[in-house]
C-alpha cells in the first residue's frame, strides 16, 4: 500500500468525512489518491487560511476533530494564523502538509519550508513522517492527541517520497506515548474541599470557560449552578456553557463584559472556575480580580494552575468528572440551598441591567439583538472580530451548546466566515449565521466562490461601519480621535461582491428591512450576505478600558 | 531570584532540544545552562537545566515542562540533598618553568588534571562545583587563558530513591 493510501485509509479509520484544503506540488500523491476516494469529501477552499478556520469551526460544533490540508511552502505557511487560532482556543484542528521530498529537505528546494519549526509553539504536537510504515500510527496518536486532555492542533507534515513508498500496513495498533499522560480524575481529598468552600460560602459564584464546551459538562454545570443557586458567570469562550436565557446565567465577563457578570463577580466570595485560564481579556486588571474571593480551579491542564491568577484549591481534571464528583459530594452532605441574600442582589442586578428591545435606529447592538429574535434557538453563529464580535458577545444569547464559534484568544479577524462554511457542513440542517464587520469580512471573502461551488450555503451578517471599528473606538477614547489607517470608505459594494461569485445580497437601511432580509436568508439555498450599514461613531458599550478593573466600566461616552 | 537545577528525561529523537529551548523562549524563561546526555535506558536523553528565577515562576517551568509531550518526567533537584558538576577545559600560557610549575600545583590543589601540554601552554581539565571552577578559571588569569571551554552542571540526587523511570 502507498503512503497516500495509507493516509486515507488511517483518516477513515478516525472517522474523518471531511477534509478541508487546496492541492499543490508536494501533496499531489495524497490528492491523486483521494481522486478515487468516495467516503471522504474533500472541500476545495480558495485560500489555505480558510481549510484551517472552517476545519476548526467544524471541529468546535462537532466537538472532534477537524482536518485541513495544504501542499509545501506557502500552503503550509498559509495555514498557520488558522492553527494559531486553534491553538489558543484549545480546539482539535488536524492538519496535513505536503513537504518536498526527504532528500531536499534542507536544501532549500522549490516551495520548502520548516513547517515543524514554525509551527512547534502553536501545535500541541507536530510530526514529520520520515517512514512510510509509520503513518497508520502516527495518524492515531494525532488524532488522540489533539481530541484528549485539552484539546489543541496537530500537524502532520509529510515528505512526498513518503507518500508515493510503497510498504505493508498495518492499523489500529495500541497507542502509547510515554510522555502524554491524562489528568482525567481529581483528587478526592481536593474535592471535599472545594465542597467545603461552596457550602461555607455566601456569595458563591461560578466562571464557566470554553473547558466546559470541550468537556462537555453541560448538564452537570446546570444541575450544580441550580442545587448552589450560584450565578453562572462565563469567559467569553465560555459563552454557552449554560443557556443565556436562564434565570442563573449573567453572561460573559470581561473587557467587554456584561455589567452583572462583572459586578457579581468582584463581590463574590467563592469563585468555582472551570476550564478558564483567566486571561487579561476575562480578568482586566488581573491584580484587582476577585482579591476577596476564594477561588477554586478546575482544569485538565496542570501548567493553568496559578499561571495568571494565584488560586486558593486547584483540582487538576476533566471538567465533567470533577462536577460530577461535586455534586454527588453536595447531595451526600445533604445540602439545601435556599434563595439566599445573595440571590436577591443577583437578581436586582439582573433587572437592572436588562436588554432591551431591538428598536428605533439600526445600530450594531440592535442588529445583534434583532437576529437572535429571528433566528431559531438551534441556529450556529459565528463571529469576525472588533466590534462585531462584542456586540455578539454583550447582545447575542447562546441558547443551546455549540452554536456560538468565535475566535477568542487569538482575535483572527476574517475567521467568522470561513468558520461559519465549515460549522454549516458539520451541521448542515441549522441555519448559520457570520456576524461580520466590514473589515474582517474582506480578510477572507473569497471563499464565498467555495460556498457557492461546494454548496455551503451560510448567512453574512455585516455590520458595516466603512471602517476597523474597534480601533476606531480605541483611537477616539484614547488617541484623541486621531483615526490613523482606520477608515476603510464603503469598498466594495458588498452586495454587488456577493452577486459576483453568485450569492445573493441585500442592503438594509432600517430593523424592519434587516428582518425581512434575515427572514428571506434563512429560506435561501444560496449564500446570503446581509450589508447593514452602521455608523462608526457607535462604541461597543459596556467597556473596561485597559489598565483598570473589571469593575471600572465606561458606560456612556 | 535563586538558582533551580531542573532535570529532565525527554524522548532521544530529533526536534526534542527544540521543543524544550523554544519553550522557554518563548514562555520569557531564562536557561542559564543546559546539558544534554545519554540516560540510564537507551532511547531516553537525560537534561540538566539550571534556570534562575522565583518560586512561581520555576513551578511555571516545571509544569509547562511536563507538557511537552516528548518530555517524559521533570523533578526539582533539591540542591543541598544533590551532586552538582561542572566540567571546565582550559588552556593557559605557561611560558616559563616557574609558571608550569605553579599551574601544575593550583591544578593538584584542585583536583584538576593536566591533560596536554605544549611548549608555551598547559591545558587541565578540571570538574566540580560553579564555584570551585570560577575560582579556579579566576587563579589561571594571572598566567594568561589561552582558551576555556565549560560545560554547564549535571546533576543527581543523592536520594536513593531518585529518579527511575517506569518503562
Amino acid at each position: 500500500m502507498s503512503g497516500s493510501l495509507a493516509l486515507i485509509e488511517a483518516l477513515k479509520k478516525q472517522n474523518v468525512k471531511i477534509i478541508f484544503g487546496i492541492p499543490g506540488g508536494a501533496i499531489l500523491p495524497i490528492y491523486d489518491a483521494l481522486y478515487d476516494e468516495r467516503d471522504i469529501r474533500h472541500i476545495l477552499m480558495r485560500h489555505e487560511q480558510c481549510a484551517a478556520h472552517a476545519a476548526d469551526g467544524y471541529a468546535r460544533v462537532k466537538g472532534e476533530p477537524g482536518v485541513c490540508m495544504a501542499t509545501s511552502g506557502p500552503g503550509a505557511t498559509n495555514l498557520v494564523t488558522g492553527i494559531a487560532t486553534a491553538y489558543m482556543d484549545s480546539s482539535p484542528l488536524i492538519a496535513i502538509t505536503g513537504q518536498v521530498p526527504t532528500s531536499f529537505i534542507g536544501k532549500d528546494a522549490f516551495q520548502e519550508v520548516d513547517i515543524i519549526g514554525i509551527t512547534t509553539p502553536i501545535t500541541k504536537y507536530n510530526y514529520q513522517i520520515r517512514n512510510v510504515k509509520d503513518i497508520p500510527k502516527i495518524i492515531q496518536e494525532a488524532f488522540y492527541i489533539a481530541s484528549s486532555g485539552r484539546p489543541g492542533p496537530v500537524l502532520i507534515d509529510i515528505p512526498k517520497d513518503i507518500q508515493t513508498s510503497i510498504d505493508d500496513m498495518s492499523f489500529d495498533s495500541e497507542i502509547k506515548i510515554r510522555g502524554y499522560k491524562l489528568n482525567l480524575d481529581p483528587h478526592p481529598l481536593q474535592i471535599k474541599k472545594a465542597v467545603g468552600f461552596l457550602i461555607n460560602a455566601e456569595r458563591p459564584i461560578i466562571l464557566a470557560g470554553g473547558g466546559i464546551h470541550w468537556a462537555k459538562a453541560y448538564d452537570e454545570l446546570l444541575m450544580l449552578a441550580e442545587l448552589l443557586f450560584a450565578p453562572v458567570t462565563t469567559t467569553f469562550m465560555g459563552k454557552g456553557a449554560i443557556p443565556e436565557n436562564h434565570p442563573l446565567c449573567l453572561g460573559c465577563i470581561g473587557m467587554h463584559g456584561r455589567i452583572e457578570a462583572n459586578e457579581a463577580i468582584m463581590m463574590a466570595d467563592v469563585v468555582l472556575s472551570i476550564g478558564v485560564r483567566f486571561s487579561d481579556r476575562s480578568t482586566c486588571k488581573v491584580d484587582d480580580f476577585c482579591t476577596n474571593a476564594k477561588i477554586i480551579h478546575i482544569d485538565i491542564d496542570p501548567s493553568e494552575i496559578k499561571k495568571n491568577v494565584s488560586i486558593h484549591l486547584p483540582i487538576v481534571a476533566d471538567a465533567k468528572k470533577a462536577l460530577r464528583l461535586i455534586i454527588d459530594e453536595l447531595i451526600h452532605r445533604g445540602l439545601k440551598k435556599e434563595k439566599s441574600e445573595w440571590l436577591k442582589k443577583i437578581e436586582m442586578l439582573k433587572k437592572d441591567n436588562a436588554d432591551t428591545e431591538p428598536e428605533g435606529e439600526l445600530t450594531g447592538m440592535n442588529a445583534v439583538k434583532l437576529l437572535r429574535k429571528v433566528l431559531p434557538e438551534d441556529s450556529i453563529v459565528t463571529t469576525e472580530v472588533g466590534q462585531n464580535q462584542m456586540w455578539a458577545s454583550l447582545y447575542f444569547k447562546v441558547l443551546k451548546p455549540r452554536t456560538f464559534i468565535s475566535s477568542g484568544g487569538l482575535g483572527t479577524m476574517g475567521f467568522g466566515f470561513p468558520a461559519a462554511l465549515g460549522a454549516k457542513v458539520a451541521k448542515p440542517n441549522v441555519p448559520v449565521v457570520d456576524i461580520a464587520g466590514d473589515g474582517s469580512f474582506l480578510m477572507t471573502e473569497q471563499d464565498l466562490a467555495t460556498s457557492i461551488v461546494e454548496d455551503i450555503p451560510v448567512i453574512v451578517m455585516i455590520l458595516n461601519n466603512s471602517s476597523l471599528g474597534m480601533v476606531v473606538q480605541w483611537q477616539r477614547l484614547f488617541y484623541n480621535r486621531r483615526y490613523s489607517n482606520t477608515i476603510l470608505k464603503s469598498v466594495p459594494d458588498f452586495v454587488k461582491l456577493a452577486e459576483a461569485y453568485g450569492a445573493k445580497g441585500s442592503r438594509v437601511s432600517s430593523l424592519n428591512e434587516l428582518e425581512q432580509a434575515l427572514k428571506e436568508a434563512i429560506k435561501s439555498d444560496v449564500t446570503y450576505v446581509i450589508d447593514v450599514p452602521v455608523s462608526s461613531e457607535e462604541d461597543v458599550l459596556p467597556f473596561v478600558p485597559p489598565g483598570k478593573n473589571l469593575r471600572e466600566i465606561i458606560f456612556k461616552r | 531570584m535563586n538558582e533551580y537545577i531542573l532535570v529532565a528525561i525527554v524522548e532521544n529523537k530529533p526536534g526534542v532540544l527544540y521543543r524544550i529551548s523554544n519553550m522557554f523562549r518563548r514562555r520569557n524563561f531564562n536557561i542559564e545552562s543546559i546539558v544534554v546526555g545519554a540516560s540510564e535506558i537507551k532511547d531516553l536523553a537525560r537534561m540538566t537545566i539550571t534556570v534562575k528565577g522565583d518560586e512561581s515562576t520555576i513551578e511555571q517551568i516545571v509544569k509547562q515542562l511536563k507538557k511537552l509531550i516528548d518530555v517524559i518526567k521533570v523533578s526539582k533537584l533539591d540542591i543541598n540533598k544533590s551532586i552538582i558538576r561542572e566540567l571546565a577545559l582550559i588552556k593557559v600560557h605557561t611560558s616559563d618553568s616557574k609558571a608550569k610549575s605553579d599551574v601544575i600545583n593550583y591544578a593538584n590543589i584542585f583536583r584538576g588534571r593536566i591533560v596536554d601540554v605544549s611548549e608555551d601552554s598547559m591545558t587541565i581539565e578540571i570538574t566540580g562545583s560553579s564555584d570551585k571552577i570560577d575560582a579556579f578559571i579566576e587563579l589561571m588569569r594571572v598566567y594568561g587563558i589561552k582558551e576555556l571551554a565549560r560545560t554547564g552542571a549535571v546533576a543527581m540526587s543523592r536520594n536513593f530513591k531518585s529518579f527511575k523511570i517506569e518503562e
